[in-house]
């Protein structure tokens, strides 16, 4: 049953909207804001606005930034000659983390999915096949173009469909290796994971 | 509604997912015993999963589920049968995505129909074999096989054989078609028909509806009469389903659409 106060009930509404949020947990959510200190309450919501409002896609990558061009495309350090492809912004966030790649980044905002709807327009595809072809020839030419979309059957169709787009330019297109997670167990990854495991094996 | 223990065993295919919570998905499944099916798989989305390798759409596997109080839970899975040249080619791909799309639709959940299921398995290999050839009129032809053998297990078969106005036998001439009176008019009812039905893909539709696949010959038909064909199935689904099927505008998107 829904409280029969107005801000509450708003409240509640809202918390319910939120992606995993059920009816039961945007009460507690509620009933937490409520309990907790008004300055604390202040700072969750500035914080939703804030993010709102500052938040743009980086005009060169379409990664989240509050500045365009982006920090990582504004890097000088950065390796012009490679981008990695990404699902996500989040994304991102996993692959620098690891510390490794040293390129630029173009988020997709999705994956093709025909059963979603989600098609090529929906996604940052032309910008991606522009963004190559513009630098084509120049010092800034792109060298590699990384395919990192999610190994699961979406990321498959993605890289499916972009990969001869990208073909026709002088550059490799090159996918995210496949294998064994860290932690896991051997018996019960399934044969393709295995069998790809196989194949990429390494002389130790 | 088939009754199952609180926990089962079932051969099974994803025909579609939605991510749910931290890293859990949704999942949408076929099954010969159960029919259509939604489960959980928790932690799927987990790189360390156990499930998530054998949990990829159009991958036959066998599942072991635990009865939910709104979802069935999958406490385990092993992949039998994995397609993956699909994985390369992307008209294929669509079309195995738009079969499972038709699956998902018709069916209601809990309705089994093991011979549509086996049919379905045949179709995605039928796919998949296919992705790894250049051309894609066997792969066209599968697809309209598979409609029109789900039209006729789910009871829409669409009368090509008699007129669906005044059931006369029809004549291999160029007669008419409508949807919604249930299939193939002759020239003297055409005058209430949605569409004109050449010769042509008249025999085509009367071929595939009574062939098994195995004795469907080698039919090259020219873009006309393959567009023909589509017209008048996708007039028939359309008119069962009352929507479009998203999966169908991608067959024929540019960078997708076959040769």
């Amino acid at each position: 049953m829904q409280p029969t106060v107005a801000p509450v009930a708003a409240l509640i509404e809202e918390f319910a909207k939120l992606p995993g949020i059920g009816p039961k947990t945007a009460q507690r959510l509620t009933f937490f804001i409520l309990r907790s200190p008004a300055d604390q309450a202040r700072r969750l919501a500035e914080a939703i606005t804030r993010v709102k409002e500052s938040i743009i896609q980086c005009s060169t990558c379409f990664n989240i930034t509050e500045t365009d061009p982006c920090a990582i495309c504004s890097n000088p350090q950065r390796d012009r000659g490679a981008i990695c492809v990404v699902e996500e912004p989040l994304d991102v966030l996993a692959l620098e983390k690891t510390g490794v790649f040293k390129g630029l980044y173009h988020v997709l905002h999705g994956a093709l999915s025909p059963v979603e709807g989600i098609g090529p327009r929906d996604l940052r595809i032309d910008e991606l096949v522009a963004r190559v072809r513009e630098r084509a020839g120049s010092d800034d030419a792109v060298r590699e173009v990384i395919l990192a979309t999610n190994p699961n059957y979406e990321g498959d169709y993605t890289v499916a469909y972009i990969a001869p787009l990208l073909a026709q330019q002088d550059m490799k297109v090159t996918r995210l290796a496949r294998g064994l997670p860290i932690g896991g167990d051997l018996e019960y990854a399934d044969e393709g994971t295995l069998g790809r495991a196989l194949e990429g094996r390494r002389e130790v | 509604m088939p009754l199952h223990p609180r926990v089962y065993s079932t051969e099974a295919i994803v025909l579609r997912r939605t991510d749910f919570g931290e890293a859990d998905r949704i999942l949408t499944l076929f099954s010969p015993a159960y029919g259509k099916l939604r489960a959980i798989a928790k932690g799927s989305r987990r790189t360390t999963s156990r499930l998530a390798g054998h949990l990829e759409p159009f991958t036959r596997t066998q599942l072991l589920l635990a009865a939910g109080r709104e979802l069935d839970i999958v406490t385990q899975a092993e992949g039998r049968e994995r397609l993956d040249h699909l994985r390369d080619d992307v008209w294929h791909a669509t079309g195995a995505w738009y079969v499972a799309e038709l699956v998902d639709r018709f069916l209601e959940d809990a309705d089994p129909h093991p011979r549509l299921y086996a049919r379905f398995v045949h179709t995605l290999r039928l796919l998949d074999d296919g992705a790894s050839a250049p051309a894609t009129s066997r792969g066209w032809l599968a697809l309209r096989h598979f409609e029109l053998h789900l039209l006729d297990e789910l009871g829409y078969r669409p009368a090509l054989h008699t007129c669906a106005g005044c059931e006369t036998p029809l004549r291999p001439e160029e007669n008419g078609f409508s949807a919604e009176l249930g299939g193939a008019l002759c020239p003297a009812c055409s005058r209430y028909a949605q569409r004109r039905m050449s010769l042509g893909a008249f025999k085509v539709l009367r071929l595939l509806q009574m062939t098994e696949w195995d004795a469907v010959p080698r039919l090259r038909l020219a873009s006309g009469e393959r567009n023909e064909v589509e017209g008048i199935l996708q007039s028939v689904l359309r008119y069962h389903l009352d929507r479009e099927l998203k999966s169908w505008a991608f067959l024929h998107a540019p960078g997708i659409e076959g040769a």
